[in-house]
């Protein structure tokens, strides 16, 4: 079943500013969203394994592989040696073979060990040989933020895998996209980057119980607007829709979209709202000198020049290493006050000076450690 | 493809396997058809030892449609997985790790089959190396790890590039039986696989340091003694145990006058069809980014 980006789901992102359980449907964590993903794919396909540091020990990545041991076994499901290079070398190896391997890296900072697979291998793969073979494989990282997290726990490096042929790229927001992007990701014939963030990890939304996809290439608007467009990558969409809230007191209709997939990019949906609005800011969990949202602000913008007069505008990670004290952290990262103070700037074509006063119902979800 | 490549017909650098054929051929022989191969861009022995489709050949190094992978791949990546050649990569030690996974699923899948990891000296100064020879003894994978060593990285002997030059030694710290074998012994190699496969298709690794000697130069059709790294003198005693030779002299003269005359014939032939197939047309240039996938 594939779902339209659209309708039912497209509230699932407002809720999460809610939580709780919403006519009758039923509300899972974005770690259980995954956990049953996985769950569902593997007792459906035996092809499907899962591996990496830490999957089958007592904390099971947050909770994302509890209970899989059990239930699937130890050679379904393992914990891996400190081998980042070789592991993911051997997930290619496996996808060869005809397997679809899962390969999870508690960190997206420790990605880096494995980009000569990622990238010269595993992505090239089905073009360099002629299309004789594919890679059907999943990368599961997660981005860290806040209780001191610091350089090498907090970076949201998908930008460097966008810019690399052959490697799909998605970074759910919600439980609901979770799954079912986890779900067309492993079904997937070829290799995906799947990016999760770990403060939404424990953030709860609607999730149907049975089987679906969230297709590749397909952006979501999740609030309705007519004044700007805020497009938000992962956490940073429920930055952005907190932000639509203060824009709402001041009189502002913020257009708020998930790209969801960031390769393949869905750009006409965020064209389509930008003919309409004429203010495009993306808002990415990332720094901003050739980002994520670089890229969709300048794809947008091939398409839309001489067309419409817009204005656009970039946010994103301080263009500096992340730092462990909260009094320079907060300052690091965009939020919802600073996103709506930008944006009232650009509808208004002027710096107003403006910061909305903080409200207790829209503020930063607070992370306790110990990750 | 020495003598053809002045032409500039070829349109991929070439790492020429000349000097080396006797560890693909050996290893290769012994081997079934349902055990799988991984190799480095020094790729065209093993391509060929392991059945490859030599006319596919020619033609990917002539950027052919016809070619193994459809002129898109080049001399450093022939594949032939309708044989069990699963490819082969231009950055070091990179399929070692792509074998253990293929290994690894071998024995989840119950196949009795076992995977030949093909690599040089050089890939034993790379990390990924280390990562998978552990992993392949935590698993017991069906597994042998077949190092060339002709002991040069491009210019750089292994003894300036190595503390302790003892690649088995290595392997041995990590738990895998290995074994050199002196003098690339083509008959005693393939003995030794024949012996090995059934243990090691059973599950636990194995690892050979097969040495051997690279005629040529590093990539392109030469000799490069002008350089000075190395010496003529050096090569001389690999040319006298030349294997390639050696068989031939144990077939006797007619039967080995018809063989090469067949050798020639299929040579030609597959020369003929790289030069009288077409090109890519321009919309391959688009073709096969991702595999459409159906949920």
């Amino acid at each position: 079943m594939t779902t339209p980006a659209t309708s039912s789901a497209a509230s699932a992102a407002s809720r999460l500013l809610k939580g709780g359980t919403l006519n009758g449907e039923r509300t899972l964590s974005y770690v259980d969203a995954v956990r049953e993903a996985t769950d569902q794919e593997m007792s459906r396909d035996p092809s499907v394994i899962i591996f990496g540091l830490d999957v089958d020990d007592p904390k099971a990545i947050q909770g994302t592989t509890k209970g899989l041991l059990e239930k699937h076994g130890p050679q379904r499901v393992f914990g891996t040696p400190l081998s980042e290079d070789a592991m993911t070398g051997a997930a290619i190896g496996m996808a060869l073979a005809g397997l679809r391997p899962i390969h999870v890296h508690i960190r997206m900072d420790f990605l880096m060990l494995a980009m000569n697979q990622l990238v010269n291998v595993a992505s090239k793969s089905h073009y360099m040989y002629g299309g004789k073979v594919c890679i059907p494989m999943v990368v599961r990282s997660m981005i860290g933020k806040s209780w001191g997290q610091g350089a090498q726990h907090s970076q949201g490096l998908y930008s460097f895998l966008m810019h690399i042929p052959g490697l799909k790229v998605v970074a759910p927001t919600t439980p609901y996209d979770a799954k079912g992007c986890l779900l067309a990701a492993i079904r997937d014939d070829n290799p995906v980057m799947f990016v999760e963030h770990r403060i939404l990890h424990f953030q709860k939304g609607p999730v149907p119980d049975k089987p679906y996809v969230v297709s590749p290439g397909k952006a979501r608007v999740t609030a309705a607007g007519t004044d700007i467009t805020l497009v938000g990558i992962s956490y940073m969409q429920v930055e952005c829709l907190r932000a639509k809230a203060y824009l709402e007191d001041i009189g502002i209709k913020a257009e708020v979209i998930d790209p969801i997939w960031l390769s393949p990019l869905d750009t006409e949906t965020i064209s389509h709202s930008v003919e309409k609005t004429g203010k495009l800011m993306v808002v990415d969990n990332g720094w901003v000198c050739c980002g994520a949202g670089t890229e969709i602000l300048a794809q947008v913008t091939e398409r839309l020049q001489g067309k419409r007069d817009f204005r656009v505008k970039r946010l994103g990670f301080a263009p500096v290493t992340c730092p462990t004290s909260p009094s320079l952290e907060d300052a690091f990262y965009p939020n919802a006050r600073t996103i709506a103070a930008a944006a009232r700037d650009m509808v208004e074509g002027k710096p107003t000076g403006w910061l909305p006063e903080e409200k207790a119902e829209l503020q930063s979800i607070v992370f306790k450690g110990p990750f | 493809m020495a003598r053809a490549y002045p032409s500039d017909k070829i349109k991929s650098p070439v790492h020429l396997s000349i000097g080396q054929e006797a560890a693909s051929v050996g290893v290769c022989a012994a081997l079934e058809p349902e055990d799988v191969v991984f190799g480095t861009y020094r790729c065209h022995a093993l391509y060929l030892a392991k059945g490859g489709d030599l006319k596919a050949m020619i033609a990917e190094l002539y950027g052919k449609v016809t070619g193994c992978a459809r002129g898109k791949g080049g001399s450093m990546h022939l594949i032939g997985t309708e044989v069990g050649m699963h490819g082969a990569s231009a950055v070091v030690g990179t399929t070692i790790a792509n074998a253990i996974g293929h290994a690894y699923a071998l024995k989840y899948q119950k196949k009795n089959a076992l995977v030949v990891s093909f690599f040089g000296d050089g890939a034993t100064e790379e990390g990924v190396f280390g990562e998978s020879l552990n992993f392949a003894v935590l698993k017991q994978l069906p597994i042998i790890f077949v190092c060339e060593n002709n002991q040069y990285a491009i210019h750089t002997h292994q003894s300036r590039r190595q503390g302790k030059p003892n690649v088995c030694a290595r392997a041995e710290a990590y738990g895998i039986p290995a074994e050199r074998i002196e003098h690339g012994d083509v008959l005693y190699l393939y003995e030794r696989i024949k012996a090995l496969a059934p243990k090691v298709r059973g599950g636990g690794p194995h690892f050979l340091e097969v040495m051997t000697y690279r005629w040529q130069e590093h990539v392109g059709p030469n000799r490069d003694f002008q350089l000075g790294y190395r010496t003529e003198d050096e090569m001389h005693p690999w040319v006298e145990n030349d294997q390639v030779d050696r068989l031939k002299h144990m077939v006797d003269g007619p039967r080995r006058a018809k063989l090469e005359e067949e050798v020639e014939e299929e040579i030609a032939a597959a020369f003929a069809f790289a030069e009288s197939s077409p090109v890519p047309p321009a919309e391959e240039l688009y073709a096969d980014i991702f595999k459409e996938s159906h949920s």
